[in-house]
């Protein structure tokens, strides 16, 4: 399993566009791939899911990936949320 | 089968086409207890990918028709289509309890639309909401084999028949392609009737029945300028009414002529021509028909057309473009009207028994005062940009003017303490719509810069008859002595101050009233902007003392507005 922290700096937190655009990064891969907050873990590929966890920004947050593309998952979402400047 | 069927023209012109129904079907789901649990998952696959292949191609020819902005809410859609936490749920229900696809369906959308209307924070995730609602709808209506109307898809020219038609509704209407409305509800003031005039397509509302009369498919013939819908005409109807179209063509290339050319009687007295507006979009609208002011911009579609409330920047970026598109020409802003019929889902107002006699407009502005700050100084910011003028809507006395006014005038003190500039020059006056005002219109006229009559809403209060209530529309009389009488103390009143009275309700545009209304000494005219030319032309003919003849004839001498309507064509065809 591939595991990474980050800390939300996006000022909308992961709500609308950065949502939107985890949720679509997510669904190309194969691996099972969650995110998770304050105890509580969803699937990163359900945007309904990702929204009701209701992540603001300052949150500090997991993702996680497991499966055969796991490694690339992780790598593909990071490049996702750095370009995007939603997280660090 | 040809028939026939009369409505209240709304809207003028002539249209044939194909009729489109934009009904919506019944969607009620029932539960069933099956036995074959991969058959009804089977099913919700199919129709999910049906869904998706349907939003995807409304998504495209939105974007080319719409906008690429407001195609993205389809995208949006797609993505709750795709949620495999949805579609997992769903068939988990099926399993365990043994039921059919779209009672699971319906079960799990309808615990995720709780969730997030149940979030605290904003209007954000009530708008998920509202997506998943929609997208339900596609689903529920495949699984259930029933039709679903899609307007946005519309690729032929059509006639739009509905029950009525709801801002979401027209703006997901292809505008290309939608060469008129017929609608069972409705006046002539209902949003359908205000849409199509913008559009300058014809409509006609109040039919009643027109859903069950006709079929998708049905080719119609659309009078708007008597309210006339011919259902599969006869080739007879067909020719008479191509002709009627000619000539309707003919008379509106008459009235494009006076574009540029200013409002004035037959003996040269200037009135001014103005517009009602709702959105900066309709100021090209304003200026195709050569309007020579706005005299009245209603404010409240910033509030409806938004999830939460529109903040100060938004507002005066509306506001500052609308008074540079007019230039030198002046803009009556209306601070908001909400309330009443009117609902804002992110803020909550009581549900009344009586909304038009409720809390609404004025009344919420001074009640909850940190919306109307917010709005005024969005206007104060703006007024540099042109000639702004503020009206207060639904006064009913002179401390509700007072409190506005000093509200206004705290706003100004403060903008000007932070450096901003704000014009010097704006007038502030109120609408006249409610019948006390109207009574101590001399009063007011000492305090106020200008009035505004706005006829709908002061008709229906003076009649003690709800305009939206079919059953007493009859009441619905703005020719009517009693109400002449009050437009003319309200006009009077302005005057002997020093002061200009205008209108902004539909008789502003009327072509029964403007001769009246040019008698009474009205020194604005404010209407849809397609009424503008052809009430110029009409202008043209009149002359100011054989109209104050016929005003003062019309007010001592009739009883009913049958009298004072007769009276009228007596006059208007003399001349």
């Amino acid at each position: 399993m591939e595991k990474r922290d980050y800390h939300v700096t996006a000022e909308t937190g992961i709500h609308a566009r950065p949502a939107t655009l985890l949720v679509q990064a997510a669904s190309k891969y194969n691996s099972d791939i969650t995110l998770e907050y304050k105890g509580k873990s969803v699937n990163l590929k359900s945007i309904m899911g990702v929204m009701s966890l209701g992540v603001g920004k300052g949150a500090d947050v997991t993702i996680s990936a497991e499966g055969a593309d796991e490694k690339e998952a992780i790598e593909g979402i990071d490049q996702t949320i750095k370009n995007e400047g939603m997280a660090e | 089968m040809t028939s026939q069927v009369t409505g209240i023209a709304a809207s003028d012109g002539i249209a044939q086409a194909k009729a489109y129904l934009l009904i919506e079907p019944d969607l009620t789901v029932e539960k069933t207890q099956i036995t074959d649990t991969d058959n009804e998952k089977a099913r919700l696959t199919k129709a999910i990918d049906e869904s998706k292949q349907q939003l995807s191609k409304i998504r495209d020819i939105a974007a080319e028709s719409l906008g690429e902005e407001e195609a993205q809410v389809f995208d949006a859609h797609a993505m709750v289509l795709s949620d495999p936490d949805l579609i997992d749920q769903t068939h988990a229900v099926v399993d365990n309890e043994q039921v059919n696809a779209e009672f699971a369906f319906k079960q799990v959308t309808d615990t995720f639309i709780a969730m997030f209307e149940g979030m605290e924070d904003n209007a954000y995730m009530q708008e998920r909401a509202a997506d998943i609602r929609d997208v339900r709808k596609r689903v529920l209506a495949l699984l259930l084999d029933v039709t679903l109307p899609s307007p946005a898809t519309i690729e032929e020219e059509v006639i739009i028949i509905a029950e009525d038609l709801t801002p979401s509704d027209t703006a997901q209407l292809n505008k290309k392609y939608v060469k008129a409305f017929v609608t069972n509800i409705g006046g002539r003031t209902s949003h359908s009737a205000i849409m199509a005039r913008s559009l300058e397509i014809p409509a006609i509302v109040g039919t009643k029945n027109i859903t069950e009369l006709v079929s998708a498919g049905d080719e119609l013939i659309v009078d708007g300028i008597e309210g006339d819908v011919f259902i599969n005409p006869t080739d007879e109807t067909v020719a008479a009414y191509d002709k009627k179209a000619k000539d309707f063509a003919q008379l509106k290339a008459e009235w494009d002529r006076l574009k540029d050319e200013p409002s004035v009687t037959r003996d040269g007295k200037h009135v001014e021509l103005a517009a009602n507006i709702g959105t900066p979009k309709d100021l090209e609208g304003v200026n195709n028909n050569g309007g020579e002011a706005i005299g009245l911009y209603r404010t409240e579609f910033l509030y409806m057309d938004s999830s939460e409330l529109p903040s100060e920047d938004d507002q005066y970026e509306a506001y500052k473009q609308v008074l540079e598109g007019m230039g030198d020409r002046p803009v009556v802003v209306r601070t908001m009207d909400i309330g009443g019929d009117k609902e804002l889902p992110y803020l909550e107002l009581p549900k009344e028994m009586n909304p038009f006699l409720g809390y609404r407009a004025i009344r919420v502005s001074l009640d909850q005062d940190g919306i109307f700050r917010t709005q005024l100084r969005a206007l104060l910011r703006a007024s540099v940009h042109g000639t702004l003028r503020i009206m207060f809507p639904m006064i009913a006395t002179l401390p509700e003017f007072r409190d506005a006014k000093a509200i206004l005038e705290e706003e100004k003190a403060k903008l000007i303490e932070e450096g901003i500039a704000v014009s010097e020059q704006i007038e502030v006056g109120i609408m006249i719509e409610i019948p006390a005002a109207a009574v101590l219109a001399d009063q007011f006229a000492k305090e106020v810069d200008f009035f505004s009559i706005g006829t709908n809403d002061l008709i229906q209060y003076t009649m003690a008859a709800d305009r939206m209530n079919e059953q007493v529309s009859y009441l619905y009389q703005p020719y009517n002595p009693s109400i002449l009488r009050l437009i003319q103390g309200v006009i009077d009143a302005a005057h002997k101050e020093g002061k200009w009275a205008g209108m902004c309700g539909e008789m502003a545009g009327d072509q029964i009233a403007v001769p009246l209304l040019v008698g009474l000494g009205l020194d604005e005219f404010s209407m849809s902007a397609t009424s503008i030319l052809k009430t110029r032309s009409l202008l043209k003919t009149l002359d100011t003392n054989k109209m104050k003849e016929l005003a003062s004839k019309a007010l001592t001498e009739c009883t009913t507005s049958e009298e004072v309507v007769a009276l009228v064509n007596q006059y208007v065809d003399s001349q």
